[in-house]
């Protein structure tokens, strides 16, 4: 019952949003250069998936997003395991990645752009750059995380470090790895905008700035709703995967945190 | 006294050194023989070294001097002839109840279907049936404390230690448990050394209970608690038992430290 109500609730907040949205652009007469009515994104969204413009841009983002995000995780696993296993790799290269990470990635990606190029390759590598941080930190602190406890049982009942390793140290570091992933594909869509903005033949990115050129309002908020449903589908599907694998642990899983 | 001890411990010596580099005597001069099938108990309040004793006996601390032999060969470090207890019941949260059972299994490459049924079975013998597949953080205190009992027992070592199993438990739990401490130990003839802070609960259940002091730790005396077993509950309101108590209590009435 209660379930029902909140999803009804839900339905009417945006029911409310969205005319109110429609009621005060018409009745202000507010032009559609500044604030596009809810209709008419309806129908540029409409139009653009007609044409096959929106799906193809859309194609080339995820794509860029998605090995970025893989790319830029498995980077950050591998570092971050490294580091927390041994304290002479923290000493010679924790600082280098400290000074990398202070360095915005936005003031990098021309640079990247010049290396690899105007297509796909030099998204990736930015996505990649801004998503492995959250994964290397959590991953560190994670695999420092297993209880003292723990580990001395493990120890007497004569476990290796490997063993120790193997069997408490690796599980207890998965409930921070995925709050790092989580952070990570979201801000793995940040990346591949920045790369597009930066140059760029294809993508939501490039589209964005077309439609901004060509004074499309309300194709530019199509391309955003789109971005957000992104954003929103692929953090839902790492909690989907967090809450079977770490199960053990009650997390709020529609909160993100660290970004 | 014939019988040749199963744990020998001649004059341990723990020293830990604090951050200004004075030495704290966590352990002074301890001696203690431990025959084989016997259960020992180790009273004393907070700070009294009990607890670094016994993880000198796991092996997972370094003593500083002395020697530990079992059974007649150095102690140097975790044995797998030995089986631990600790104060909360440490088990893995993402293992089920059987998987916990056989982590010592996993962990000295014992043959699994060899040790299945008998970890199945010491789960049975604490009134588990049933949770198997359970996950820790779906069973009680109680429930989880039990578990860490059947894991300290299923490669079947000789020596079992217990570091104040029960201290986090409420009383009535407490009781029960202790009565099923007796008759897991009488059914399988275990060596047993028990930490813990209940007077009642060491004369209770062992056969010799080792009174230590703090600062420095060290044993002040070593009472025979000759009461027949197997032991009732009740026993603890006969005068038997009470003079028992009175007398580790004393130890720590005259030095102004009450039994926490």
């Amino acid at each position: 019952m209660r379930a029902a109500g909140n999803h009804a609730l839900s339905a009417l907040v945006f029911v409310v949003f969205v005319g109110g949205w429609e009621l005060f652009v018409d009745l202000f007469d507010v032009p559609a250069i500044v604030l596009p009515p809810p209709s008419a994104i309806a129908v540029s969204f409409w139009q653009s998936l007609q044409t096959g413009e929106l799906g193809w841009h859309l194609a080339v983002t995820l794509y860029e997003v998605v090995s970025g995000f893989a790319l830029g995780a498995a980077t950050g696993l591998l570092l971050g395991f490294g580091i927390a296993l041994s304290p002479l790799a923290e000493r010679l290269f924790y600082p280098y990645v400290v000074a990398f990470q202070t360095v915005p990635k936005v003031a990098v990606a021309p640079i990247i752009v010049i290396w690899f190029g105007y297509g796909v390759s030099s998204k990736v590598v930015i996505t990649a750059m801004i998503a492995f941080f959250p994964v290397l930190a959590n991953a560190i602190v994670g695999l420092r995380s297993a209880p003292q406890d723990q580990v001395e049982m493990m120890l007497s009942y004569t476990a290796s470090r490997w063993q120790v390793f193997r069997m408490v140290r690796l599980p207890a570091s998965l409930p921070y790895i995925f709050v790092g992933l989580d952070v990570a594909i979201v801000l793995s869509v940040i990346g591949a905008i920045v790369g597009e903005f930066v140059g760029a033949k294809a993508g939501l990115g490039f589209l964005i700035l077309q439609k901004n050129f060509n004074f499309d309002m309300a194709g530019t908020f199509v391309v955003l709703i789109v971005l957000s449903v992104i954003g929103v589908g692929l953090h839902e599907i790492v909690s989907r995967v967090q809450r079977r694998v770490v199960f053990w642990v009650d997390i709020a899983g529609d909160r993100v945190t660290g970004a | 006294m014939n019988v040749p001890a199963l744990v020998q411990i001649s004059d341990l010596q723990k020293v830990y050194k604090t951050r200004d580099g004075e030495d704290i005597h966590a352990l002074k001069d301890v001696n203690l023989a431990i025959k084989d099938r016997e259960f020992v108990s180790i009273v004393g309040p907070s700070g009294c070294g009990k607890t670094t004793l016994l993880k000198i006996l796991s092996g997972i601390l370094a003593r500083s001097a002395g020697e530990v032999l079992v059974s007649g060969r150095p102690h140097d470090g975790p044995s797998r002839d030995v089986g631990v207890v600790f104060q909360a019941p440490v088990l893995l949260p993402w293992k089920t109840v059987l998987q916990n059972v056989m982590v010592p299994i996993a962990v000295q490459r014992r043959s699994v279907p060899e040790f299945e049924p008998r970890a199945r079975k010491l789960i049975a013998m604490v009134g588990l049936s049933g949770f198997e597949e359970r996950y820790p953080n779906e069973l009680s205190g109680g429930m989880q404390q039990r578990v860490g009992i059947c894991r300290a027992l299923v490669h079947d070592p000789s020596f079992l230690l217990m570091d104040e199993p029960f201290g986090a438990l409420d009383a009535m739990t407490r009781e029960a448990m202790n009565e099923e401490l007796q008759r897991i130990w009488q059914e399988t003839h275990k060596t047993v050394l028990l930490v813990t802070h209940s007077i009642p609960e060491a004369v209770y259940l062992a056969d010799r209970v080792v009174v230590m002091t703090p600062r420095p730790g060290r044993i002040v005396e070593v009472i025979d608690i000759e009461l027949p077993r197997p032991r009732k509950l009740t026993m603890q309101n006969t005068p038997a038992f009470g003079r028992y108590t009175a007398a580790i209590r004393r130890h720590f009435g005259a030095m102004g430290v009450l039994d926490a």
